[in-house]
């Protein structure tokens, strides 16, 4: 009997080694399978267990994160949520995130290595850091001005300070609340399908994502072109340019909403927006310097990100000669973001220097400790800086004596262009009222504030839309909350956040 | 039957057995001295879990550390008591598992706030370590227990019998439930069968070994014999039909034939007995939708996932496991609680992977191990046939158990319901296995003590 109870013994002890040879099959040989199977929550639940880090606007968050108790713990908060979700985007725990959510998810998260006290701390000890913080650029007031400029029609606005690049605001609507995506409940499901259904696109992120035909404000562009190319040397010498116009080598004729522009200066060209004489002016400068001049304001560049990428506005450099009149006034294939035709304007109030727009100001540690500022942003020449001062003085023109005077600010200068853009098959859409500027205040030394304003028109109001009426109003209050704020903290000798 | 020219059971047992040992000091002091040491570790890893979870000790650490170490040093005397020669490792292998695993179901109930199990599972360890005592105390010789064979195997035949007029319990017909009190007969039955088989076999394995028939290599037993071998298996099937409890048939077949082969020394019986289990295993894998659905699992645990209804309870558990890795999340600090339902009972041991890692599972086997091979060392010790089978059949109860389910929720074995010995939450398993280490102390002692009984 002693020689088949070791038998036995034996048979139970091949069951204890098969037990951890596939324990160590599972554990060891094919976890890295098992965790990474998309039905693991595991990574979820270690994703949403501690508090997103947050974005902050002018030193106070506008997102939070909630304790919800469930396996996923915390969940997104955001304040103002409609007003800043074009910056934010949504962090939703069903859906991912979006923009700066998405673009600073490693930071915010905390799985961004950087966020280690020491070099690969974290894979020894296991441990997870807490999220850090995102500083944006973003000015509330003119964010705010701006959001409650556009009062829930479509359209978009971005703001940029000039000399820097930084980002003043961002907004597009009609805009959505974020923090109903932010759980990954049934209600967050339905919000979702919501969303994505309205007509309205409220998701869409207008002033980065979406690329409009700029119209009339693309002859800022084609002004700077003609100027540095020598084409137009004196503002007040008559362009000789016919009224109407026969686009070169067709039969159609190009014709002007203004009276008046038959050989018209570019000073009165200009202020008056006539189609005319930029059509023919840009025929004149020809392609490639056309094309030039546009890419040098950042046209044709599908690599910029604020960090969130921005949509590629084009100027079609294939094009024949009727057609370059019209792309030079901005139809044809000339598209352009919100965030783009700020930019433009600022090169212009910056002296003809361009700087990359930029959304991040610096990012933070939990602690506070700094984990990367925003360097300081090459700038490169887009023209000459006696042609930036040349266009400054059209632009004033506009605001002064054209079609712009709807953004004109007691104590300041201010410098816009007007547009007000066709679009659809034979024109048939409703047009887009499109309106740039920059502005110094009277005690300041440089332009402290550029914008972009296109407000998409809807039926209703057809008759009445146009760059100076619907769309300069909205740019003049978000120029007057900067600009405001500039003179506060110089009164206050308040020191800056950035 | 007297083919051999010897009489009943115990004169050939006599014949095999080793001559009497010299008497083995008694080692009582280790054995004291292990039981501090598990319940030192049981306390560990319960503040460890209030550690993590809370970064403070949790209230209730030293009223535990208490409690447990009051319960294990009075199980202690009572060895001391009246077993005094009993092997010095298998009180403290319990007390361990035992203590471990209130750790691990005290862990569990942080994340099912509405559902604690920690408390009642201490009140049946302390009920276990009593019928420990109560065993230890008064069954002064094992083999009293040979007179009750009959008694034991129509006892276990009622207990498996009863549940099954009371209403299934997620697909198994296993419990008897009265208001929230719940217990499961089938752990009861388990012992009160290994003592039938033990006292059977010692009686008739002569016949069983030597009668019958002879067919090209295997020895075919006489029909007198074969008869309660058949109900027996009779028992099995029945118990898997019925109650839908394909581990527990699976565990008295299994016991079954070690014991035979133990007690006979005959390879043919193992494989009539295998031939036998697979037969029933198979017509019931295909028959039966739950066990088909069980087998179904075991061979593709991500079906479910690319169906589109997420993962399933055995794709958690492997999940579970994997996240553990060689040196786990730490106590605390993962969440096989994802597994749902019956994380705290069947499917305890993930929580044990998941935060203990591949060496602490291994660790937690290790115990198992050792406890079967001291099991099996009382029984090489012991002098009489029924104190060897009994031993051996207890020792391969916790072995057979342990690898049915531990290989069920680890992907290596079809997955069947059952209490993974001394972890898994159940008040009727914990009794159980108490009573199966105060036999196993039982047997050890007669075994070790130097003069004969």
């Amino acid at each position: 009997m002693t020689r088949h109870i070791r038998h036995a013994a034996v048979f139970c002890a091949l069951l204890l080694v098969a037990l951890v040879v596939n324990a160590a099959r599972v554990q060891i040989v094919q976890a890295p399978q098992y965790d990474g199977n998309p039905a693991n929550r595991r990574p979820d639940i270690a994703r949403y267990q501690q508090p997103r880090g947050d974005i902050l606007v002018g030193g106070k968050a506008v997102t939070g994160s909630r304790d919800t108790g469930e396996h996923l713990r915390f969940e997104r908060t955001y304040a103002n949520g409609p007003m800043y979700a074009p910056v934010t985007g949504f962090a939703s725990q069903a859906y991912g995130t979006t923009f700066l959510e998405h673009a600073e998810d490693g930071l915010l998260s905390g799985a961004d290595p950087m966020l280690a006290p020491l070099p690969l701390w974290n894979d020894v000890t296991g441990a997870q850091n807490p999220g850090g913080d995102v500083v944006t650029t973003i000015d509330g007031a003119a964010q705010r001005a701006a959001f409650e400029g556009l009062d829930g029609r479509k359209g978009a606005v971005a703001a940029i300070e000039p000399a820097t690049g930084r980002i003043l605001a961002l907004v597009s609507t009609p805009s959505y609340d974020p923090q109903l995506l932010s759980g990954n409940s049934a209600a967050a499901a339905r919000t979702w399908n919501r969303l994505n259904d309205d007509p309205d696109k409220p998701m869409l992120n207008r002033a980065v994502s979406r690329t409009y035909p700029p119209g009339s404000t693309f002859k800022v562009v084609t002004a700077a072109a003609a100027l540095d190319a020598g084409v137009v040397r004196d503002l007040d010498a008559p362009t000789r340019s016919p009224d109407p116009y026969t686009l070169p080598g067709t039969r159609t004729t190009l014709t002007n909403e203004a009276d008046g522009c038959r050989d018209a200066s570019l000073r009165e060209a200009f202020e008056w927006s006539c189609n005319t004489v930029f059509a023919k002016l840009g025929a004149d400068v020809g392609v490639a310097d056309m094309t030039a001049m546009a890419e040098a304001f950042g046209f044709n560049d599908d690599g910029l990100r604020v960090p969130f990428p921005v949509a590629r506005s084009t100027f079609d450099s294939s094009v024949d000669r009727a057609q370059l009149g019209l792309a030079s006034i901005g139809q044809y294939n000339t598209r352009a973001t919100p965030l783009q035709m700020a930019t433009v304007a600022a090169a212009v109030a910056n002296g003809g220097q361009a700087r990359s727009p930029y959304l991040v100001e610096r990012t933070l540690r939990a602690g506070g400790s700094l984990v990367a500022a925003a360097g300081s942003r090459p700038s490169h020449e887009v023209m000459r800086p006696s042609t930036a001062a040349l266009l400054k003085e059209l632009m004033t023109g506009v605001v002064e004596r054209g079609t712009g005077s709807n953004a004109a600010i007691p104590g300041a200068t201010v410098g816009g262009k007007t547009g007000t853009a066709q679009h659809g098959v034979g024109n048939s859409g409703t047009p887009y009222a499109w309106f740039v500027s920059w502005a110094r205040g009277d005690g300041d030394l440089e332009p402290k504030v550029a914008v972009a304003v296109v407000v998409e028109g809807s039926a209703a109001d057809r008759g009445g839309i146009s760059g100076g009426g619907l769309a300069a109003p909205i740019a003049r209050a978000v120029m007057e909350a900067v600009l405001g704020g500039v003179r506060q903290r110089a009164l206050t000798g308040e020191v800056p956040d950035w | 039957m007297t083919k051999a020219g010897t009489g009943p059971g115990l004169t050939v047992a006599q014949a095999d057995t080793p001559a009497p040992a010299a008497q083995l000091p008694r080692r009582r002091g280790v054995e004291l001295a292990l039981i501090l040491m598990a319940v030192l570790l049981s306390v560990f890893g319960y503040c460890n879990v209030g550690l993590a979870r809370h970064d403070a000790l949790p209230p209730g650490a030293a009223g535990y550390g208490a409690g447990l170490g009051v319960l294990a040093l009075l199980a202690h005397l009572a060895v001391r008591l009246r077993a005094p020669y009993a092997d010095p490792l298998l009180l403290p292998i319990g007390v361990l598992l035992n203590g471990l695993g209130l750790v691990l179901i005290y862990r569990l109930d942080l994340e099912t706030p509405g559902d604690r199990a920690a408390p009642a599972q201490l009140v049946w360890s302390t009920l276990g370590v009593g019928l420990f005592i109560v065993v230890v105390l008064l069954l002064r010789d094992h083999r009293v227990l040979q007179r009750y064979a009959y008694v034991c195997v129509a006892a276990a035949l009622a207990l498996l019998i009863v549940p099954i007029f009371f209403p299934a319990v997620n697909g198994a017909r296993i419990w008897v439930r009265i208001e929230d009190f719940s217990i499961q007969p089938g752990e009861f039955a388990k012992v009160l069968l290994a003592v039938f088989f033990a006292a059977y076999l010692a009686a008739n394995r002569s016949a069983l070994a030597y009668a019958g028939r002879r067919v090209w290599r295997l020895q075919l037993p006489t029909g007198r014999v074969l008869g309660p071998i058949v109900a027996v298996w009779l028992v099995s099937v029945g118990v898997l039909v019925l109650e839908r409890d394909l581990g527990t048939s699976l565990l008295f077949f299994g016991l079954f034939v070690v014991l035979l082969y133990v007690a006979t020394g005959r390879t043919g019986w193992i494989a009539v007995g295998l031939v036998l289990a697979s037969l029933g295993a198979v017509a019931v894998g295909w028959l039966e939708p739950h066990v088909h659905s069980r087998v179904e699992d075991w061979l593709h645990p991500f079906a479910s996932i690319e169906a589109g209804d997420g993962p399933g309870q055995l794709a958690q558990s492997l999940f579970a496991f994997a996240a553990g890795g060689v040196t786990g999340t730490g106590l605390g600090l993962g969440h096989s609680v994802l597994i749902g339902f019956a994380v705290k009972s069947d499917f305890i041991l993930a929580t044990a992977g998941e935060e203990l890692g591949f060496l602490g599972l291994t660790a937690v086997f290790l115990l198992y191990g050792l406890l079967v091979e001291r099991g099996y060392r009382a029984a090489l010790a012991a002098r009489d046939p029924f104190g060897r089978l009994l031993a051996v059949g207890l020792s391969s109860i916790v072995a057979l158990q342990v690898f049915v389910i531990a290989g069920g929720v680890t992907g290596l074995i079809p997955l069947t319901g059952m209490a993974m010995p001394f972890l898994a939450q159940g008040g009727s398993s914990v009794v159980t296995n108490w009573a199966i280490v105060a036999l196993l102390i039982r047997v050890s002692h007669a075994a070790r003590r130097g003069t004969p009984a």
